[in-house]
């Protein structure tokens, strides 16, 4: 490990330099269609109390359930986090009382989780691989939702996303930055969404994250750690740690203590503040759930699951590089969401891999990020990059021009080769109508001719750049080398 | 739980507060004792030595019921809402709780 790169993530404070130690829990809501432990639907945006069973609201007598697909996609994650799938795990009632939790407690899993230790590969500050160990994996309803905006002295409770089925994915203290935080979040989104797991929406809450942050000297013994709840974005919780960090390094120079507690982040001032009610949040009186028996699984069924994994980012970045001969950058910007390596895969059949890697990422993305359109809603197909690139490396158009046509692919949906045609964009590599480029700038010229001779060999730039004026950009630029050089002695 | 756990003022208050249960200061002492005594009785236990005894979950043999993921259930905002002492817009209304 080299120190400099080291350095770069401490906090330099008026005693040196101060190390941040981050664990992360992030609470990814499970793709099912059905609840974990009832039949109401888990759509997102429906009416209040309409998304609501017997079961979610807490009636007397009622019994969870649990949904078979929640299983197999808690399974289906670990072992996508290279984790251990606990064959015995046990459902256990977690006590709190708030009003969007009916039943005063939430049925989660403490001493048996279904999933055991893993791990996930992230890229960190300076483009190198680190690992960040998973600590566990547990099943969990989600709570409600309260609207505290609508009345000056009630707070509004629907219960639809009530009982929904969350997987808490908890992280080891292995972060060290708000950076590696974010690349850490990004990349478990990243592998959810492929194994289509969980949606990673985190504007609509299906994936949210409470930080744990601690400073340290250097490799000194770990400080007491704070928790911010609930944040809700990459960016939040970057700052929310940068926050964090700061404000216990300014205690801790100033010869104060940390105090253990949950905090809330405040978007609009991008500070944290301690919760009012700390003092017994922490006593949750975990037990077994008396409705629930523990859940048993057998080898066979973990091992149908990993048997039908499919390709993970990790080995989908392996593979475009060897199989297309990109550099590892572009393939973990192409692999960062499943649609852009449908896109282009589809868009490099039987072409320059580099080159389409290149439109798409600088060119394309650029276009679309400046239009403000969403990926999905791209108006140039991937055969219309594909064909693009050909015309480019069969040299019908110039890269200079490629950009004009691009633009135009791009307001029209048109195929390159039509907007080629029609707009007699073909590049020029006959030698006798480049020769009559030649002179005609040579003619307009002669003074100019006159010093190069004379030894101003920098004018030559200058007379490439009139005859592709003179050529509409169409001449072939190496023919213009040539012909030109053979023209100037 | 040790033999020497024993509920006092303090520790009653705190259950009190976990469970938003009012404890009476006139009642409290009645209160302790009944606590006491259920927990005398409990404590009984340790004196059987379970080292080597995994906890039972249960007696019946059966395995955890599963469903598919189907849905079957929902769509009943008038019987979730039946008994709420308030309700506005289809929502519950509770006194304002915000952390």
């Amino acid at each position: 490990m080299k120190n400099t790169d080291q350095n770069s993530n401490y906090i330099s404070g008026k005693t040196g330099d101060w190390e941040i130690v981050i664990g992360l829990e992030i609470h990814a809501q499970v793709l099912s269609s059905s609840k974990l432990f009832s039949g109401a639907s888990t759509e997102f945006g429906k009416d209040p109390n309409h998304n609501v069973s017997l079961v979610d609201a807490a009636m007397p007598g009622m019994l969870p359930v649990i949904n078979q697909t929640c299983i197999k996609q808690a399974i289906k994650s670990g072992i996508a986090l290279n984790a251990e799938i606990n064959k015995y795990s046990v459902f256990d009632r977690k006590n709190y009382f708030y009003a969007d939790l009916p039943q005063g407690y939430q049925i989660s899993q403490y001493k048996y989780p279904i999933v055991g230790e893993g791990s996930i590969k992230i890229t960190d500050a300076n483009g190198e691989d680190k690992v960040i160990g998973i600590e566990r994996i547990h099943l969990e309803q989600d709570a409600g939702k309260s609207l505290h905006d609508q009345h000056p002295s009630k707070s509004f409770i629907d219960l639809n996303r009530t009982g929904v089925a969350l997987m808490e994915i908890v992280s080891k203290p292995d972060l060290r930055s708000p950076e590696e935080a974010a690349s850490y979040v990004k990349k478990i989104r990243t592998v959810l969404r492929y194994i289509e797991t969980c949606d990673g929406n985190m504007e609509q809450g299906s994936l949210r994250a409470d930080c744990n942050v601690s400073v340290r000297k250097p490799n000194g013994d770990l400080g007491t750690r704070c928790e911010i709840k609930n944040l809700n974005s990459i960016k939040f919780i970057s700052q929310a740690i940068q926050y964090e960090a700061e404000r216990q390094v300014e205690i801790l120079e100033n010869g104060g203590v940390i105090d253990q507690e949950t905090r809330l982040f405040d978007t609009s001032t991008g500070e944290t503040r301690s919760m009012r009610s700390k003092e017994d949040a922490h006593d949750y009186r975990y037990f077994p759930d008396p409705d629930l028996l523990p859940l048993e699984l057998s080898d066979s069924q973990i091992s149908e699951i990993r048997s039908d994994m499919p390709e993970l980012p990790d080995q989908l970045v392996e593979r475009l590089i060897s199989e297309y001969g990109i550099t590892k950058y572009d393939a973990n910007v192409i692999v960062e969401e499943k649609e852009y390596v449908h896109y282009y895969e589809n868009s490099a059949k039987n072409r320059d891999g580099k080159l389409v890697v290149n439109w798409m990422t600088s060119e394309l993305f650029g276009l679309l990020k400046k239009n403000n359109i969403q990926f999905n809603q791209n108006p140039i197909s991937p055969n219309h990059l594909n064909e693009l690139v050909e015309l480019i490396e069969n040299k019908t158009i110039s890269g200079k021009i490629a950009k004009d046509v691009f633009e135009i692919m791009f307001a029209t949906s048109k195929s390159p080769k039509m907007i080629v045609k029609e707009k007699g964009l073909e590049q020029v590599t006959d030698d006798s109508v480049i020769e009559d480029f030649v002179d005609q700038v040579i003619n307009e010229n002669k003074d100019k001719v006159k010093e190069y001779l004379s030894g101003k060999d920098k004018l030559f730039g200058f007379f490439i750049g009139q005859v592709m004026k003179v050529s509409q950009g169409k001449a072939n630029p190496g023919l213009v080398n040539k012909i030109l050089k053979s023209k100037l002695k | 739980m040790n033999n020497n756990s024993k509920i006092d003022l303090d520790t009653l208050k705190k259950l009190g507060k976990l469970s938003r249960i009012p404890i009476d200061e006139t009642g409290s002492n009645e209160l302790m004792e009944d606590l006491n005594k259920i927990i005398g009785f409990i404590e009984q236990l340790n004196e059987v030595d379970t080292e080597s005894v995994n906890p039972l979950s249960s007696v019946t043999g059966h395995n955890l019921p599963i469903r598919e993921d189907v849905v079957d259930d929902g769509n009943k905002n008038n019987d979730v809402l039946e008994n709420a002492p308030e309700k506005k817009s289809g929502y519950f209304v509770v006194p304002k709780v915000i952390e």
